[in-house]
């Protein structure tokens, strides 16, 4: 057992880290650090994946066949952890992560040629469509309603939450195409272009002053048969194995460090009045900081296992639930480090091009509103609720 | 990086979940809880026996050089017995205190005695005034003509009533007075002006309150050349939090098994306990809170060695997280037992109790948290 990189990991190492100083920019850094919100807007998101697609690291895991590096997961938790220490962009997880193995695992040949590219290049631009008003922790309740015409489906009904809609040109959407015995049955997964006439979007601001999501609405939109993935009704199936992905992503930890790092940095400094001389403040910090230290170990339990071709088994269903937590705790902390700069709200958006002079200190814009967007961390990809019955189930057999 | 266990830590892990399983039971259990000594004299031959003595001892001095990870393989596995031999007082504290400060002489003289089970140690270095401040030591040790004079009290002393000498942490005096140097001497446990008594320990085994009443040792009682022993106190003591959080993971791990089972059999309002989602989650936060718990007392094993601030942070991160999983699972443990959970008929209490203990020991979660945060600041 050891810790420590070895010479090949340390290189490797090394190799990320400059690829990093040559690309990341000072304005991206910039951008990432004042985005309170889950991800980065398109232009600084999407540079930053043309840079790693230029490198051949688009796509840390996929098949090298579809131009993924072949990293083993050492490779890929460095990668993840210098990425995090170097504050670079938070990339749309959509394309590359979600729908991008979804289509590799079930799609057709022709819809693999016509669309892994183009998630790769960051040509496309991908958003989600699961939840719907009435359907949220139970998701298979679903109605948008897709029916056969000919070579299209015909789709009507509605969904929300979806994260980045106003900036993208795809959607990959679960939608009903009949009623089996079971509310998991006929359900199919589809792939919408966005401009497709009949689709409106509806901006829902959240708590924290951000657009991050939307209402998107169907109103009899034609999208070719063609564009489903894999078979009709099978929709669950490949939904639920995209959904391990967002849950079981799982190199987190070094991102909350450095969270944790911004508000310690805060604490120390005189624009808190030194907060972290208050022995509370410096008991939480270290509370937290403790939490990710366990956290990442069980992240590197879960990566060694990996390595040697084992099943990690149910441990992984704990990451998501412990990163969300801790997530909340970093920030909670951050209001709570701040003070009365809490009471100001900038409300203009992006915080980057702000053209006035902000109501706080620069370091501490993000505070308060990644605080009040953060307490969706533990509702969306499954609520906390449901993850507790996942670890009910699957470690503990009941 | 590889966290995966090695052939021979799965062995030693095998082996000793074998002969806890096949050894330690709760007849066992009840009769150590009421006997004199605490622990079986035939228990500890076999540990010698199985090498489990000489484990951590380094190779020269008939040792087998394993480090802090197959400690903590061994006392998960502790763990789940409850085992309450002196493991820890002799092996973990005592033999670890002699290889690192100890002459070669001193090593020679005792490490081989400690690994065939002719030997066992105690530390006592707490003192009721400092509470868990590993600096503050009261008792003197003041220069004789023969050697050495040792006056003061000493509380919480594992095992100190079953060992054959007992390791005692003195601040040094010269011609001027205090030298402000903490010196470490070897006291056999029938040296007059030695007065100890002992008490059963919360969760099983035993400890002791001593009085040294000027106690004269010779020269050679101090381990070591006379440097201050402070280091290595915290040292030895960060290694024993490592290992007292996995044998805390050892506990919990039995804890939420046998509590999970009984809420799959305990049947109320027609239905299984289980079958109640308030209960299904809190089981889950059990699970979760055991397995952060494996990664941290992982994390401090593993950190044994690195530089003394690292090793100091990693050890009270652990302890500090460990204490409060562990306070978490065993309060919920005899929560979902219900009224039987707070009997003595069952065992979740005394599993309870030691946890509670290893949490006391050498500071609590509130004073480890603190510990951490000052560390960090200094770092």
């Amino acid at each position: 057992m050891d810790l420590k990189f070895n010479a090949e990991e340390r290189a490797f190492q090394d190799e990320v880290r400059s690829f990093i100083a040559k690309n990341l920019t000072d304005e991206m850094k910039r951008a990432t650090a004042l985005t309170p919100s889950v991800f980065s807007d398109p232009d600084i998101g999407m540079a930053w994946q043309r840079a790693l697609h230029k490198q051949g690291w688009g796509a840390p895991g996929w098949p090298v066949e579809h131009g993924g590096p072949a990293w083993t997961p050492a490779q890929r938790w460095i990668f993840e952890t210098e990425s995090a220490r170097a504050g670079v962009p938070n990339v749309n997880v959509m394309g590359v992560k979600m729908v991008g193995p979804v289509i590799i695992g079930f799609g057709s040949p022709e819809q693999k040629n016509f669309y892994l590219p183009r998630i790769l290049s960051g040509e496309d631009y991908w958003c989600q469509g699961y939840s719907e008003p009435g359907s949220g922790s139970d998701l298979s309740s679903l109605k948008t309603r897709a029916v056969r015409d000919g070579d299209d489906y015909v789709i009507n009904g509605t969904k929300i939450w979806t994260t980045h809609a106003h900036h993208a040109n795809r959607m990959f959407a679960l939608v009903r195409t009949s009623d089996g015995p079971r509310q998991q049955d006929g359900i199919s997964f589809i792939l919408i272009d966005m401009k497709t006439p009949g689709i409106t979007t509806r901006p829902i601001l959240t708590i924290g002053g951000d657009h991050e999501v939307n209402q998107v609405f169907f109103d009899d939109v034609r999208v070719p048969v063609a564009n489903r993935v894999g078979e009709e009704g099978k929709g669950w199936t490949y939904g639920k194995y995209l959904l391990e992905f967002e849950r079981g992503s799982g190199i987190a930890s070094a991102k909350l460090r450095e969270g944790l790092k911004a508000i310690a940095d805060l604490a120390e400094s005189d624009l808190t009045g030194r907060a972290i001389d208050s022995p509370d403040i410096a008991f939480r910090i270290s509370e937290v900081e403790v939490d990710i230290d366990a956290l990442e170990m069980t992240e590197l339990r879960v990566l060694s296992a990996l390595q040697t071709g084992q099943n990690p088994g149910a441990v992984s269903s704990i990451l998501k639930l412990r990163n969300s937590e801790i997530r909340q705790a970093v920030t909670r902390l951050g209001v709570d480090v701040i003070g009365h700069d809490a009471l100001a709200v900038e409300p203009m958006r992006p915080l980057y091009k702000l053209n006035h002079e902000p109501p706080t200190p620069e370091e501490m814009l993000t505070v308060v509103p990644e605080y009040l967007n953060g307490r969706a961390y533990t509702i969306f990809g499954g609520t906390s609720e449901i993850q507790r019955d996942i670890i009910a189930k699957m470690m503990l057999g009941i | 990086m590889d966290l995966n266990l090695s052939d021979e830590q799965r062995l030693l892990r095998e082996s000793a979940e074998r002969f806890v399983a096949g050894s330690y039971n709760a007849d066992h259990r009840r009769k150590m809880a009421n006997d004199p000594l605490g622990f079986s004299p035939a228990v500890w031959k076999q540990f010698a026996e199985l090498g489990w003595l000489a484990l951590p001892l380094p190779e020269e001095f008939d040792g087998l050089g394993g480090g802090a990870v197959e400690i903590g393989i061994l006392m998960e596995a502790f763990g789940r017995g409850l085992v309450s031999e002196p493991y820890v007082a002799t092996v973990v504290l005592g033999a670890a205190l002699i290889a690192r400060c100890g002459t070669n002489e001193q090593k020679q003289a005792s490490l081989p005695k400690i690994a065939d089970g002719t030997l066992k140690l105690a530390f006592a270095h707490s003192e009721r005034a400092a509470r868990f401040d590993l600096a503050k030591v009261a008792t003197s040790a003041t220069r004789t003509t023969q050697g050495w004079r040792l006056a003061g009290s000493k509380i919480a002393v594992l095992d100190g009533h079953a060992a054959d000498e007992i390791i005692v942490s003195a601040l040094m005096h010269d011609h001027h007075g205090p030298s402000g140097r903490i010196g470490l001497f070897v006291v056999p446990a029938t040296a007059p002006g030695l007065a100890i008594s002992d008490y059963p320990r919360l969760g099983g085994g035993r400890a002791c309150n001593i009085e040294l009443s000027d106690v004269n040792l010779p020269e050679d009682a101090l381990l070591g050349d006379g440097h201050d022993a402070l280091p290595a106190i915290e040292w030895a003591i960060d290694r024993a939090m490592a290992a007292l959080g996995a044998e805390a993971v050892g506990i919990m791990q039995t804890l939420l098994d046998t509590t999970l089972d009984y809420t799959k059999i305990r049947k109320q309002f027609g239905r299984p306990l289980s079958a109640n989602q308030v209960i299904r989650h809190r089981l889950a936060d059990m699970a979760m809170q055991v397995d952060e718990a494996r990664s941290m007392a992982l994390r401090a094993a593993l950190k044994v060695d690195a530089a003394p601030t690292e090793r100091a942070r990693a050890a009270s991160g652990a302890k500090a997280k460990i204490g409060k999983c562990a306070r978490f699972v065993g309060e919920q443990s005899i929560q979902l037992h219900g009224g039987m959970g707070v009997t003595e008929e069952l065992e979740v209490g005394a599993y309870f109790k030691r946890l509670v203990a290893s949490d006391t020991l050498f500071g609590g979660s509130a004073h480890h948290y603190a510990r951490h945060a000052e560390l960090g600041r200094k770092a």
